[in-house]
C-alpha cells in the first residue's frame, strides 16, 4: 500500500460545485493516486467570492475559481508534476499578481483567525480531525483541573464580550448564570443568523461544529447547568446537519453525556430547529421559540440568566463566542486581552459584501481602521471606483462616510459613530451607489422583519420608509428630513427590543453623514450617484460614442439605435434605466444625468 | 468507538490521530522529489514511494512534495532535503535501493551523503 503524503482540502461545495469531490476522486484513481492523496471535505475558507477553492497541502497551494473540468489537469500538473497551475491561482484586484501559496495572499496573511481557526483547515465532519488538532483538550482542562468560578474568572479576564451583537461581557454572564436560583439551569446555543448579508455564524457551524460544542460544554460547566439547547433556524440546513453530527460523534465519544472525562460532571443538549427571522436570534424570542412558541420578544426587566426557557435560569451565547472559550482556556485569558483595543477584545469575524473586492468572511484583530478593512483586508473596490461608505452593523447598522475611514473600529467607536459592531456585517459603497436607497432599501427589510410587536417599531419603521420612497422618488420635502429624525428617535427609544432601538440607525446615520445627497434629491430632484431612477435620465455623449453597437446589443428593451460607426440614442420612453449600457460602454460615451 | 473516559486517554487518542493530520501540520523537515517528465522517466515516483514507505516504517515526521524539472535532467531522479534553517541540499540518481541509506544518514543521524549530492542551495 502507498502512503499518504497530500492532501486537497476542496471548500465552498455547498450547490455551487458538488461534483468536484467526485471528480478528484475518480481522476485520482484513474492516475493511480488513490491512497497517496485524499480529498477533504472542508468549510469555509472565506473568499467567498472565488470559490470553489482549494488548498493542496503539504504545499500550501491555493486555487480559485475551480471547476470539475480543471480537475484532470491539477492532478496532472500539480499532484503528479509538482507544478503550479498558473490560471487558477489567486489574482491580487489591483494588480492582477498571481499568488500561488496560500500563506502568501494578502487576504489571509492581514487576518488573525481566532474563531475561524479551523475553518477549511479540517474536515467538520470527523470528531477525529478535530481531536488531532487539539479539540475537547480545553474541555477536559476545565473538568479536571479547574473550578467552575475558576473558568468564569478565567473569561473574565479574558474580556470577552459576546459576539452575537450587543457586546455584553461573557464572564459577567456566566456569572449572573452561576448564582442565579432555580433548577435546572439552561445554557443555549444562539445559532440564529439573521441579518441578510451575513454568513459567519453558518460557516463557522459548518466548518467547525465541534468547537462550538466544546465551548457549549464549558459553559455549561462554568454555570451549573446540565442541559442545553442549539437553536438553528431549519433552513439553514448545513449549519443543523454539521451540528447534529457533532453532537451524535461527541456522545459517542463520551465527551457529551454523564461523568464527562472521569469529572463526574453530566451535559446532553440537542438541537431545536426555529423557522428562519431576524427577530428570532433576539434572546427572548430565542427562548420563546425553544420553548414552542412564537418567536417575539418580551420586555426584559428579568435577565434571561435569571429567568428564560420555561422560566429557569438559562445562559445564551453566540455560536463565535462559544467557539472561542476553548482557546481562551487552552492559551490563557492573559494571550486573548492582549489582542484588540482597550474595551473590546480579541478578533472579530467581519462578512464582506457590496462593491468590495474580496467578499467574504475575514477574521482581524477589533481596532482595526475601516481602511485597513476595505482596502487591505478587502483588496479595495472593483474597477478603482471611490469609497463613499461603509455601512457596518448588519441591516440595522449605520453609515460610516469618508472622513472616518482612519478610524478604529470596536464596539465603543461605532456606536459614537451612529453605527454599530453588531455581528459584523458590513457592506462597502461605491460612488455609484446611492445612500439613500440603500437606507431605504435596508428600512425596507427592517419592516418586513419587525415582528409586530410593539406600535413604535411596527408604525413607525413602516412611516420612515414611506417618506424615504418619497424622497427617492423626487417628491420629498425639506420637511420630511426633521420627520424622519423625530421618528427615529421615537422608535430608537419607545420599542422593546435590539431590532427597534437600532431600525433607524441607517436612516440616523446618512442624514448625519450624507446630509446633501438627502438635500440633493429633494431640491435638486437629483441623485447625485446616478441609481435613483425617478431622477436619472441615461444618455449618450455624441462625441464620445464610437458607434460600437456593444450597448446597442446589451440593452435589454432595445431601446438604443443607431448604425454601425454612428453615433448611438436612447430613447428614453423605452429605457428602463437599468444601466448596462452605462456599465459595458469602453469609451466614456454614456452619461447619468 | 469506546468511550473516552479521562483526559489522559483524550491525550493519547489526539497523539494517535495526529499522525494521519501530518501533512496539514508545520514540520521541520521537507523532502521534494523532481518530477519533471524526466523526473518520472527516470523513476522518480517509484523514490518517492521508497521514501514514503521508509518514513512511514521509521516513525519520522516530514513533508513529501514535488516539483518540476529543474534543468539537470541528466542527474533525475532529484531529491531535495530541507530542514529547518539548513542549506537545502540536492541528491541527484537517487534509486529506491538508495533510500533507506539516506533516510538513515541524513535525516536520523544528521550526516549529508557528501558522495551523492549535486548542489546546495542556502536556505
Amino acid at each position: 500500500m502507498v502512503e499518504h503524503r497530500a492532501d486537497i482540502l476542496v471548500s465552498c461545495l455547498h450547490d455551487r460545485c458538488p461534483e468536484l469531490i467526485p471528480a478528484f476522486e475518480e481522476e485520482l484513481e484513474r492516475r493511480g493516486l488513490t491512497g497517496e492523496v485524499t480529498v477533504v471535505e472542508a468549510g469555509c475558507r472565506g473568499l467567498c467570492a472565488m470559490g470553489p477553492v482549494l488548498l493542496i497541502e503539504p504545499d500550501g497551494l491555493f486555487y480559485t475559481h475551480v471547476d470539475p473540468a480543471d480537475v484532470p489537469e491539477l492532478v496532472e500538473e500539480t499532484l503528479i508534476k509538482g507544478r503550479v497551475v498558473e490560471r487558477l491561482t489567486y489574482k491580487e484586484p489591483e494588480t492582477h499578481r498571481s499568488v500561488c501559496r496560500y500563506e502568501d495572499i494578502p487576504f489571509y496573511t492581514k487576518q488573525q483567525r481566532i474563531v475561524l481557526r479551523h475553518c477549511g483547515l479540517i474536515d467538520p465532519a470527523s470528531i477525529d480531525e478535530y481531536i488531532a488538532v487539539g479539540g475537547y483538550q480545553a474541555l477536559g482542562q476545565a473538568l479536571t483541573s479547574m473550578t467552575p468560578e475558576e473558568v468564569i474568572e478565567e473569561v473574565k479576564a479574558s474580556g470577552l464580550r459576546g459576539r452575537g451583537g450587543a457586546g455584553f461581557p461573557t464572564g459577567r454572564k456566566w456569572e449572573a448564570g452561576r448564582k442565579a436560583r432555580g433548577e435546572p439551569k439552561y445554557v443555549l446555543v444562539n445559532g440564529d443568523e439573521g441579518d441578510p448579508n451575513c454568513f459567519m455564524d453558518r460557516a463557522l457551524m459548518e466548518a467547525d461544529p465541534h468547537s462550538i460544542l466544546e465551548g457549549m460544554i464549558i459553559a455549561a460547566y462554568a454555570v451549573g447547568a446540565h442541559r442545553g439547547f442549539i437553536y438553528i433556524p431549519y433552513e439553514h440546513a448545513g449549519s443543523v446537519r454539521s451540528m447534529k453530527n457533532a453532537l451524535e460523534q461527541a456522545r459517542e465519544y463520551g465527551l457529551v453525556g454523564e461523568d464527562i472525562l472521569g469529572s463526574g460532571f453530566d451535559f446532553d443538549a440537542e438541537i431545536r430547529l426555529g423557522a428562519h427571522s431576524f427577530v428570532g436570534g433576539e434572546s427572548t424570542a430565542l427562548m420563546h421559540a425553544v420553548e414552542g412558541h412564537v418567536s417575539e420578544p418580551r420586555p426584559k426587566h428579568v435577565h434571561t440568566t435569571d429567568s428564560g426557557v420555561w422560566d429557569k435560569p438559562s445562559c445564551l451565547n453566540n455560536v463565535k463566542t462559544l467557539s472561542i472559550v476553548p482557546e481562551i482556556i487552552t492559551r490563557g485569558a492573559g494571550w486573548f486581552a492582549c489582542i484588540g483595543t482597550e474595551t473590546s477584545k480579541g478578533t472579530q469575524v467581519f462578512s464582506l459584501a457590496g462593491k468590495i473586492n474580496n467578499v467574504g468572511l475575514a477574521e482581524v484583530p477589533m481596532g482595526i481602521t475601516v481602511r485597513e478593512l476595505v482596502y487591505d483586508v478587502g483588496g479595495g473596490i472593483p474597477k478603482g471606483r471611490e469609497f463613499k461608505a461603509l455601512q457596518i452593523g448588519g441591516p440595522s447598522g449605520g453609515f460610516l462616510p469618508p472622513s472616518l475611514l482612519d478610524m478604529p473600529m470596536d464596539y465603543e467607536t461605532l456606536a459614537d459613530a451612529g453605527s454599530m459592531m453588531g455581528t459584523g456585517g458590513v457592506v462597502v459603497l461605491d460612488d455609484r451607489t446611492c445612500v439613500v436607497d440603500t437606507a431605504r432599501y435596508f428600512l425596507d427589510f427592517l419592516r418586513d422583519e419587525s415582528c409586530g410587536k410593539c406600535t413604535s417599531c411596527r408604525e413607525g419603521i413602516r412611516r420612515m420608509l414611506e417618506i424615504m420612497t418619497r424622497i427617492t422618488k423626487g417628491q420629498g420635502q425639506m420637511a420630511d428630513l426633521e420627520m424622519l429624525e423625530t421618528l427615529g428617535q421615537v422608535v430608537k427609544k419607545v420599542s422593546l427590543c435590539g431590532l427597534g432601538k437600532t431600525a433607524p440607525n441607517p436612516v440616523l446615520s446618512t442624514l448625519r453623514y450624507f446630509r446633501d445627497e438627502y438635500v440633493a434629491h429633494i431640491e435638486d430632484k437629483s441623485c447625485p450617484a446616478g441609481t435613483c431612477k425617478a431622477l436619472i435620465q441615461y444618455y449618450i455623449l455624441p462625441e464620445a460614442c464610437t458607434g460600437c453597437t456593444l450597448c446597442l446589443r446589451k440593452c435589454p428593451q432595445n431601446a438604443i439605435s443607431g448604425a454601425k460607426k454612428e453615433v448611438h440614442v436612447i430613447d428614453q420612453t423605452l429605457c428602463i434605466k437599468c444601466g448596462v449600457c452605462y456599465d459595458v460602454c469602453r469609451f466614456d460615451a454614456v452619461a447619468v444625468r | 468507538m469506546p468511550k473516552v473516559k479521562s483526559l489522559e486517554e483524550l491525550q493519547k487518542l489526539r497523539q494517535q490521530l495526529q499522525g494521519d493530520l501530518r501533512t496539514r501540520a508545520e514540520v521541520s523537515t521537507t523532502i521534494t522529489i523532481g518530477m519533471g517528465t524526466c523526473g518520472i522517466a527516470a523513476g522518480a515516483r517509484e523514490v518517492m514511494h521508497a521514501v514514503l514507505a521508509e518514513l512511514d516504517a521509521r516513525g519520522i515526521e516530514a513533508h513529501v512534495t514535488t516539483t518540476g524539472c529543474i534543468g539537470m535532467c541528466s542527474k533525475e531522479p532529484l531529491l531535495d532535503i530541507q530542514q529547518g534553517d539548513e542549506p537545502r541540499i540536492t541528491y541527484g540518481n537517487i534509486t529506491p535501493a538508495k533510500v533507506p541509506r539516506l533516510i538513515e544518514e541524513h535525516l536520523v543521524q544528521g550526516q549529508v551523503i557528501e558522495e551523492w549530492v549535486v548542489g546546495r542551495v542556502a536556505a
